[in-house]
């Protein structure tokens, strides 16, 4: 995904020079084609994530679209004020694009975690949230949304889909209709759910785009009420949204993402799968669950 | 022609210390009426705020967003009465606008609002995000190879945030010589964190500095004016705090008060 996001920022330096692209000292290397042909545009700015999306802002104030790329904590937790009053409270176009979201980058530890990126941006009104699940759909997303005069958050992860779908922004997929329970979905996520309700007939919603949030598409499938969200950031991030959709219908919502507490061990990504019970046999269960409802 | 259609006040015409006392008379009626405002921190800047707009940046109050217009930043946003009351002086909005200061149908905040004030470049509040955002608009003129510069009022307390020292890096590496950061040294910051010699610091970043005193208009002037060239200006402006208010000079407890109505003659006498 991280090669794609190269591709396609590349393409949009071309036919757009309006584009100005930040770097907080990571993906250097993946761009030096860039720094080449964009020298004015494409800037490995420094490790001083604060005064970058305020520059960022800077430079959106005089009609440049900026994109600032870096690692999640750093982007979304350091610079979080920045983002809010920067470009939220003054309504500024800008991209935030992040790697490394929840425990990507598991080895590294709790500083580099960044499970609670979603929840935060969710909290800036007017930021628009974007977590592609193939390199193809982050293309598509891109493009669609790189210039529209919102703050926009874009979740890079290390793993993906096996392939792709034809999103669009603000719109949830429908994957299948069934009579079970709906199960929402985020990004990378969908392949996992897919394995873990093989053989159910529950109805599954693929969301890339989380905020704004695709309350029509959930409405028109919400069955009789029983829904599981399997969400790969904080167990609970699109509870308010899910809830404010359905609002008026009795619902049985149950949750299943990262759980709300540091962790501590090292590994890989993987193996955090396992400890959180992320697996598919895990969500398969929590299904089996709600069919008893 | 460069300025061709900008305003062109300068700073020697007659009348002008009845012309500033006004302002700060209209500064403080605004306060009291709203019973809310940082007035000491609006006067600490007032004469620099004067000279900047009369005569130093390229400005029309009738086209607020002219590209080619030069751009100011007022970073330490509490200032907000004085960015007020000059830009209603020049003209911007109706100096009657001052008395709806801080109310809940006026456009005029504690903190000014970019979107809602007409020559106001950003909306800043939260210290230590002005001055890297002008840096950002400096940034953004370059690569346009614009020849507007961009000035910045930072406050001394101000630059305890680490993002003014981020921005001070990011300007001098990017050649931002059109940007200038004024930092309105009143040392009101010095009962927290003592910043001491701030031209030293700015040059050991890779800054031009130049020490004024704040209230001197010919020093102001002389520091402002456009010098060209690759490298960012720091004019560390020597300043007291409710300069032009002798109660309310370097004391603390007009950092953030209004008057009542049976203060406001008091003070208004005092207006120098």
């Amino acid at each position: 995904m991280r090669k794609q996001f190269v591709t396609t920022t590349e393409r949009l330096l071309d036919e757009d020079e309006r584009v100005v692209v930040l770097l907080g000292d990571i993906g250097v290397f993946a761009f030096r084609n860039a720094f080449k042909k964009h020298p004015q545009r494409v800037l490995n700015i420094g490790i001083l994530e604060q005064a970058t999306v305020s520059v960022a802002a800077g430079l959106a104030k005089e009609g440049f679209i900026p994109l600032f790329h870096s690692i999640a904590p750093f982007v979304v937790e350091r610079a979080f004020e920045q983002i809010k009053v920067d470009f939220g409270y003054q309504q500024l176009g800008g991209n935030f694009v992040s790697v490394g979201g929840s425990y990507d980058y598991a080895a590294l530890g709790c500083s580099h975690h960044c499970p609670g990126d979603v929840s935060l941006m969710q909290a800036v009104p007017g930021v628009e949230i974007i977590v592609p699940g193939h390199p193809s759909e982050l293309d598509a997303l891109m493009s669609q949304t790189y210039a529209s005069g919102h703050p926009t958050y874009y979740r890079l992860s290390e793993r993906s889909n096996r392939s792709a779908l034809p999103v669009t922004f603000g719109k949830a997929e429908v994957i299948r209709s069934g009579k079970g329970p709906t199960v929402v979905t985020v990004g990378p996520f969908l392949d996992r759910v897919l394995e873990a309700l093989d053989g159910t007939d529950a109805t599954i919603l693929y969301y890339t785009t989380v905020t704004p949030f695709d309350a029509s598409t959930l409405q028109q499938h919400a069955g009789d009420g029983r829904i599981l969200c399997v969400e790969p950031f904080y167990e609970g991030t699109l509870t308010a949204s899910i809830t404010q959709a359905l609002r008026g219908k009795r619902i049985a919502l149950s949750s299943m993402g990262v759980p709300r507490q540091f962790l501590t061990s090292y590994g890989h990504a993987d193996y955090h799968d396992r400890a959180c019970g992320l697996l598919p046999a895990d969500i398969r269960a929590r299904y089996d669950e709600l069919l008893h409802v | 022609m460069k300025d061709a259609g900008f305003v062109s006040a300068t700073v020697n015409q007659p009348g002008i210390e009845a012309q500033i006392r006004g302002i700060r008379e209209n500064i403080i009626r605004a306060a009291s009426t709203a019973g809310e405002g940082h007035i000491a921190s609006a006067f600490s800047i007032l004469d620099i705020l004067y000279v900047l707009y009369h005569g130093i940046l390229r400005h029309d109050p009738a086209r607020p967003q002219d590209p080619q217009r030069d751009r100011f930043v007022l970073s330490k946003g509490h200032a907000s009465l004085g960015i007020y009351g000059i830009l209603a002086e020049r003209g911007f909005f109706p100096k009657e606008e001052l008395n709806t200061f801080a109310s809940s149908s006026g456009r005029l905040g504690g903190h000014p609002d970019s979107r809602k004030v007409p020559g106001v470049e950003a909306s800043t509040g939260s210290l230590g995000h002005g001055m890297p955002m002008a840096a950002g608009m400096a940034l953004g003129l370059k690569i346009r190879a614009s020849d507007s510069r961009v000035v910045c009022i930072v406050g001394d307390g101000e630059c305890n945030e680490g993002a003014v020292w981020e921005a001070a890096l990011l300007a001098a590496h990017h050649q931002l010589g059109n940007f200038t950061c004024i930092v309105d040294y009143n040392h009101s910051g010095d009962r927290a964190l003592m910043l001491g010699d701030l031209s030293a610091k700015f040059r050991s970043f890779g800054w031009e500095t130049t020490e004024i005193d704040g209230h001197d208009h010919e020093q102001i002037r002389a520091a402002l004016e456009p010098r060209g060239g690759s490298v960012p200006r720091a004019i560390i402006a020597n300043t007291i705090k409710g300069h032009g208010c002798k109660e309310m000079e370097n004391n603390p407890a007009w950092h953030h008060k209004a008057p009542k109505a049976e203060e406001l003659e008091a003070l208004l006498a005092q207006l120098t």
